[in-house]
């Protein structure tokens, strides 16, 4: 199993609010800790581009999506809890 | 400037629902613009209400909805809702557009969030289709995801304040069961409760095992509203609420037609026979008639080429038909011809919501002009004792409003006592022309008697007649009063055919009588005729003596003449003479 593959995400944010302020500056902390160098955030802010949002079925702001590697997971919310984020990303076995 | 001063008219300016009833309630529907808040437990038809709303607007208002369904997917909610008929696929090209805002099954949480991407999502679209009116659909559910009450609290107002800002009538749904006003304390709703323009009550309950539904608007910004609850159904076109009548409500057409009430003698005690549009009550025990006297109408109304309906709880049609043809009833044809339809609602369970819902939708169908329900007692089956006589008001109230001539029959099942008191359901007070149908036992019969008890603007008889059903038909009778009492059956039979007896007596006795005079006035001029003969005899006797004496007397002197001549003593008397 490589441990070179590259985390895509995207991270749906409403404009400054601060769950959506919170949720980006969690994951480019936690990226930075355990991705650091194999990451890319793509964030698409809804209030600039509501019909994408629309379109990809983003419903409640903060959401996180990962992209790549499969599955495409998403996840609601400031990200706050760091070691449940990683567990539900996969990534808690790389952490330990 | 005083009316300037009244503040904006915008304030009551109105959404229609196009919910039958509802409108009526709140005097033109949900407060435009604002916000309305829907409660109700599971099953109680928030989401019907919801989107019927915004179907209403899309179809027929040219105002474009959203539907934003947090509890079901909008592929489900198409095909539950597919059966009102409201062509949901087609308006969904257009003017309706659904949002599926289910939570995915695989949805991660982690911290808060917000709906600020949902609503930003949503302006954008609501921009693109102009729309008007917008559902959230059990947003209790999405509310159950936040943690903490203070971030239900914020979102809350979040959508308020995007929903006022966009200017969209909008609803809001979310399940809370009961009424209560102190369990809402609780509840994250409480500050919607203050938060929003108007809010709906949705009640489902089940008495005796009949489901009733009802309706109550809680609060109404700045209008006046029926504040009572308010029965509905949910029917084949969706919701319909309802509403007693209200003071507002236009005048009712009211004629002075009459309609024969299919028995002649009866039009007659009625002067002419039941008013267009009136409702008539039949009450009686069973068996007395009833349904063949409402029947004897509907009958009369087909002959006159009235369209008819007949909403019959005891039998079948086809048992209507034939109990009725033995009374000279013919129904069969105009049920052929079209014009008369029988609805056998004996099958159909449900409140007395329900049913009147059921009535009214068969009677418009069929475009009936004459109605006849029997016995609209009916309605009062156990569970509907707190609605009966609301449903048998708006029952009248309807069928007055549409001018259909109305006959109710109502059995009285209280054999002792009451025979002429109010019936249960107490619609003797609302109804027009009320006919009391009775047995009177005297000698060992039963005989039934009919009566008018009230008539409203017809003279009527105040005489009991004998209700007679033959194969003739119905006839009434005149009946007897003997001592008080009245006669009917044998009793009045035996009557008149004495009152013939009698008759027939004073003839014979004047006859004879005459007979009798007659001779005593021959034996008379007999007797006269006699007693004349008799005179003349006597007077032919006493001319005969007279003639006797005058020739004796003769002879005598001339007797004694000659023998004095004989004897020749004596101067002859010759010279004296």
């Amino acid at each position: 199993m490589t441990r070179r593959v590259t985390f895509k995400f995207r991270l749906y944010t409403a404009a400054d609010t601060q769950n959506s302020v919170q949720a980006l500056a969690n994951l480019t902390s936690l990226c930075h800790e355990h991705l650091e160098g194999r990451f890319e955030i793509e964030v698409v802010d809804v209030f600039r581009e509501p019909k994408r949002a629309l379109a990809d079925g983003i419903r409640m702001t903060p959401t996180l999506v990962k992209l790549s590697p499969a599955p495409i997971q998403k996840i609601v919310g400031t990200l706050c809890q760091t070691q449940r984020v990683l567990q539900m990303l996969g990534l808690d076995i790389i952490a330990a | 400037m005083k009316s300037a001063r009244l503040g904006p008219t915008s304030i009551l300016a109105k959404a229609p629902t196009g919910i039958a009833g509802f409108d009526a309630i709140t005097e033109g529907g949900l407060p435009s613009g604002r916000t309305t808040l829907l409660l109700g437990g599971p099953g109680s038809g928030k989401t019907l209400f919801a989107l019927q709303f915004l179907v209403h607007g899309a179809r027929d208002l040219d105002e474009p909805g959203i539907f934003v369904a947090f509890e079901e997917t909008p592929a489900r909610l198409l095909a539950n809702f597919e059966g009102f008929g409201w062509k949901l696929r087609q308006l969904r090209r257009k003017a309706l557009y659904f949002m599926d805002a289910t939570p995915m099954p695989d949805l991660e949480l982690s911290g808060d969030f917000d709906l600020g991407g949902m609503l930003a999502a949503l302006g954008a679209q609501a921009k693109q289709m102009k729309a008007r009116r917008i559902v959230f659909d059990a947003l209790d559910i999405v509310l159950a995801l936040l943690p903490g009450a203070s971030a239900r609290r914020r979102e809350i107002y979040r959508l308020h304040d995007w929903l006022l800002s966009l200017g969209l009538t909008g609803i809001i749904t979310a399940k809370a069961e009961g009424d209560s006003a102190s369990s809402h304390d609780a509840h994250p709703y409480s500050i919607m409760h203050f938060m929003v323009d108007c809010a709906v009550i949705l009640n489902h309950r089940v008495t005796h095992g009949v489901s009733q539904r009802n309706l109550r608007v809680q609060k109404y910004r700045g209008s006046s509203f029926d504040e009572n609850e308010s029965p509905f159904v949910i029917g084949r076109n969706g919701f319909d609420v309802a509403v007693a009548n209200t003071l507002g409500r236009a005048e009712l057409n009211v004629t002075s037609e009459r309609v024969g009430s299919g028995v002649k003698r009866l039009d007659t005690m009625l002067g002419g026979g039941y008013y267009r549009g009136a409702s008539v009550l039949i009450t009686g025990f069973p068996g007395t008639a009833k349904t063949t006297l409402s029947s004897a109408f509907a009958a009369a109304a087909c002959r006159r080429g009235e369209r008819t309906a007949i909403v019959s709880f005891d039998s079948d049609g086809a048992e209507v038909i034939r109990n009725l043809a033995s009374v000279g009833i013919q129904l069969d044809r105009h049920v052929k011809s079209g014009c008369l339809r029988i609805i056998s609602a004996r099958t159909i369970t449900g409140s007395a919501e329900t049913l009147l819902v059921r009535i009214k939708a068969l009677t418009k169908e069929h475009k009936a002009r004459c109605l006849v329900i029997d016995p609209v007692s009916t309605l009062f089956r156990a569970g509907n004792e707190l609605t009966a006589h609301g449903v048998a008001e708006r029952l009248i109230d309807w069928a007055k409003a549409d001018c259909i001539t109305l006959v109710c029959t109502s059995l009285l099942d209280d054999m002792s006592g009451r025979t002429d008191a109010g019936t249960q359901l107490q619609i003797s007070s609302l109804a027009d022309t009320w006919i009391h149908l009775n047995y009177l036992v005297q000698a060992g019969e039963r005989n039934r008697g009919m009566s008018i008890i009230k008539s409203r603007g017809t003279g009527h008889s105040n005489q009991v007649r004998e209700l007679i059903l033959s194969d003739a038909g119905v006839t009434l009778a005149d009946t007897y009063t003997a001592g008080g009492e009245v006669l009917m059956g044998t009793l009045r039979w035996e009557k008149e055919k004495a009152e013939r007896v009698a008759a027939d007596i004073a003839e014979v006795a004047a006859k004879l009588k005459r007979v009798r005079l007659d001779a005593e006035e021959a034996v008379l001029e007999v007797q006269a005729k006699s007693l004349q003969t008799e005179l003349l005899a006597k007077q032919v006797e006493k001319t005969l003596l007279t003639r006797t004496t005058e020739s004796r007397e003769l002879e005598l002197s001339r007797g004694r003449t000659r023998i004095r001549e004989l004897r020749g003593a004596d101067r002859a008397l010759t010279g004296r003479k």
